[in-house]
């Protein structure tokens, strides 16, 4: 009497908890041997191969691609040649094994053997979903057989701000996408957590939690900076106009940098990292009991003169407490300078959801060797914080190679 | 205000409105001489006279009869059964008499009567001395359903009951009569049909009434200890009618719920409650609701098993764990 049977999302590493299906190799009906490669499947760290246990024809494939699914949950039957699957299908829901940890009932978004696509979810966290246009086929349910409850989706952003093309992102992400600046229009697109980059999450930040922060330091001649404000201030000061400071400076060079290194230009959200199109920069400002970020928005498509006169403007309303919530909020990354109480080098805290604050020291006449000579030169000291479960440290290292840069070749920001 | 006991508010009550209204009179068993099997009628007699205190035979069937006859006649009698188990030998009276001469006299008879006593188990009263009749009331369209887990909402509830027009059968119970609390003075009425916040919460609801209020206190308290969540405590008060509003906006709030009761399980009065929720208040829910009862059996005689059968904080807990993902 031939027997069906299931084929279950195995623990194909060590610390598997589950699996996204990456490519079916097989169809429904597909004849299949023991051994054969069923699917891909990306794990906690690289993608493998799930192979097939038994002889047969595929059936009941209930994970589509794209589609994450606990270990221990049954993504497809193998049915003998000949054999009517319906006792098989049946027999998908009561044949899950128990996953590890915790869960009292094993199983993933993917056991539904009728429709794939069914994603388990309560009513309030459908209806969460849809008021902030979030998919849930993306979102990983915590809940009993993997059921999307409200915690899962406690963050997701309001409709108002997810402008139509956003979904477009949620189909058929590869395993690494990397962010580029999309001139859809959309501020910013939401790249879902691959499995690698999850478990980098995990693990970064119970090692050094709650942000598993790293730090870059480089040291910037500030000479040819110096110069350039220098005229730039003359040259405003002959317009009745305000002074461009070192500051000002440092935020365009960094807005513009973030331009060229959008992997930095980004929030962690739990179970995506959202990678912004516009530049938010958040500027350390400190008042009388604390501090507080007054945000340069779009600050990579300012002039200098604009910028200076903002940050003076928010400065200013910061020390007395007049800032409204809208101006100290959604900036996508932060800069915190305490040059001005000559503070050589130091290490900011990230502003969380960014990934990355620059660490302003102060500007220092220092002997340096320049063209095989020995010669006093301004130089700045800046150390960038890294939230490590989205930036990675050569991935900060550019950015920070560009940024020092620019400020040594200011004109480098016209181009 | 003044503190007292659950017996004390409803002896006030009783006193208050028999003052107030020469029509109503209270009828019973030992409710005169003996001044109440629980002394809820203490002291009345000696105010108002064997005319309006009235005891009667062992005949729950008879006064049950004589208290509808006497509220056609225009009369506003309270009926004080010893036991809502002694009681199921008047339904007739209740289900077929008073709940139904204003419908079949085409509106014309009112039948303003109150039909009282303690209701559910005490301890180790055994099968037949322990059951809650709640949800066999409640079922009877033409009757009006009170539970009181308060003594200010005993006293208010049963004014309100004994001005109310129709038949108002009010649940008290024998481990609530020596609950004490603050009870205003004079004209206290609570609304019949109106639930009562007794512990605001954020994360979880607990719906209950009568003596699960306790226990419902009780569970948030520990829920609140051991993880950190916010139930909150909705008393429904009054069963029939039930307090949607309440009900669906609690839920709304907080997106779960979990539904006591002292009754058993089969077609209690949480099953109607959950249906309100899932129909009212479905696209709010983020778990399904879960209920907690007495066992599914006749009430063991034995303390530890009587114990385990009734519903408890800690099965509570284990409800509001399940229904906030906690395990």
């Amino acid at each position: 009497m031939p027997v069906a049977t299931n084929v279950y999302m195995e623990a194909l590493s060590p610390t598997m908890e589950e699996g996204r299906v990456v490519k079916w190799h097989k169809r429904d009906g597909d004849p299949v041997k023991t051994g054969e490669t069923l699917a891909e499947v990306e794990t906690d760290k690289a993608v493998m191969d799930l192979v097939a246990r038994a002889d047969g024809v595929l059936r009941q494939v209930a994970a589509a691609e794209g589609q994450t699914v606990a270990v221990g949950s049954v993504v497809a039957v193998i049915a003998a040649p000949g054999e009517t699957v319906g006792a098989a299908a049946a027999a998908s829901g009561g044949g899950m094994r128990e996953a590890g940890g915790g869960r009292r009932e094993a199983a993933g978004v993917a056991v539904a053997p009728a429709d794939a696509t069914r994603v388990k979810a309560s009513p309030l966290a459908k209806r969460m979903a849809r008021e902030a246009g979030v998919d849930l086929q993306l979102v990983t349910g915590s809940g009993p057989g993997g059921r999307v409850v409200k915690r899962d989706l406690e963050g997701a952003a309001p409709r108002a701000s997810v402008p139509a093309a956003a979904p477009a992102v949620v189909e058929s992400h590869p395993a690494s996408r990397i962010p580029h600046p999309a001139p859809s229009g959309a501020p910013y697109e939401d790249v879902p957590l691959t499995q690698i980059r999850k478990t980098i999450a995990k693990r970064l930040a119970a090692s050094l939690g709650p942000i598993p922060h790293f730090f870059l330091t480089t040291e910037v001649d500030m000479e040819r900076a110096s110069e350039a404000r220098e005229a730039l201030n003359k040259q405003l000061g002959d317009q009745g106009g305000g002074k461009v400071s070192f500051n000002d400076i440092i935020i365009k060079a960094t807005a513009h940098a973030l331009t060229k290194h959008p992997a930095c230009n980004a929030w962690f959200q739990e179970d995506h990292i959202r990678y912004w199109h516009e530049v938010h920069i958040g500027m350390a400002v400190a008042v009388e009991d604390g501090l507080i970020t007054p945000v340069i928005r779009n600050a990579e498509s300012k002039s200098l003169a604009d910028i200076g006169r903002e940050a003076k403007e928010l400065a200013e309303r910061a020390r007395s407490r007049r800032l409204q919530p809208s101006e100290y909020t959604g900036s996508t990354f932060s800069v915190s300078n305490l040059g001005m109480f000559d503070i050589d080098q130091f290490t900011a805290v990230i502003n969380p959801p960014e990934a990355g604050i620059i660490a302003v020291g102060s500007i220092v006449q220092k002997p340096v060797v320049v063209d095989g000579q020995l010669t006093a030169r301004r130089r700045m000291r800046i150390t960038m914080s890294c939230d490590h479960r989205v930036i990675d440290g050569a991935t900060g290292a550019a950015f920070l190679k560009t940024l020092k840069q620019m400020l040594e070749n200011p004109l480098a920001m016209l181009l | 205000m003044a503190t007292l006991t659950y017996r004390d508010a409803l002896n006030q009550a009783l006193r208050e409105e028999m003052q107030r209204d020469p029509d109503v009179f209270l009828m019973g068993e030992e409710v005169g001489v003996y001044q109440g099997a629980y002394k809820v009628s203490r002291g009345l007699l000696e105010e108002f006279g064997p005319k309006r205190i009235v005891d009667t035979p062992i005949a729950e069937l008879g006064f049950a009869g004589i208290g509808v006859g006497a509220a056609m006649a225009g009369l506003r009698p309270v009926i004080e059964f010893m036991t809502w188990n002694f009681a199921v030998l008047a339904l007739d009276q209740i289900v077929n008499s008073a709940a139904k001469i204003l419908y079949e006299s085409g509106g014309q008879i009112p039948i303003p009567i109150v039909f009282r006593g303690p209701n559910g188990a005490a301890l180790q009263l055994a099968a037949q001395h322990s059951q809650a009749w709640d949800s066999w009331l409640a079922h009877i369209p033409g009757l009006k359903v009170v539970a009181p887990a308060t003594p200010a909402d005993a006293k208010g509830l049963l004014k309100s009951a004994i001005r109310d027009n129709n038949p108002v059968i009010v649940l008290e119970g024998e481990m609530l009569y020596n609950l004490k609390g603050e009870v205003p003075e004079g004209e206290h009425l609570v609304p019949i049909g109106r639930a009562d916040v007794k512990r605001p919460g954020r994360d979880v609801t607990f719906i209950c009434h009568s003596k699960t209020v306790a226990v419902a206190l009780k569970a948030a308290e520990q829920l609140a200890e051991r993880e950190g969540a916010s139930a909150e405590v909705l008393d429904l008060r009054s069963l029939r009618p039930l307090d949607e509003e309440a009900i669906v906006g609690s839920v709304a709030h907080t997106n779960r719920a979990v539904v006591i009761e002292e009754g058993w399980p089969h077609a209690g009065v949480g099953a109607q409650v959950v249906d309100i929720i899932q129909r009212e208040a479905f696209d709010q829910l983020d778990a399904p609701v879960l209920r907690v009862t007495q066992a599914d059996v006749p009430m063991p005689y034995n303390k530890q098993l009587e114990r385990l059968a009734k519903p408890s904080a800690d099965r509570v807990v284990a409800a509001a764990r399940r229904v906030l993902y906690l395990d």
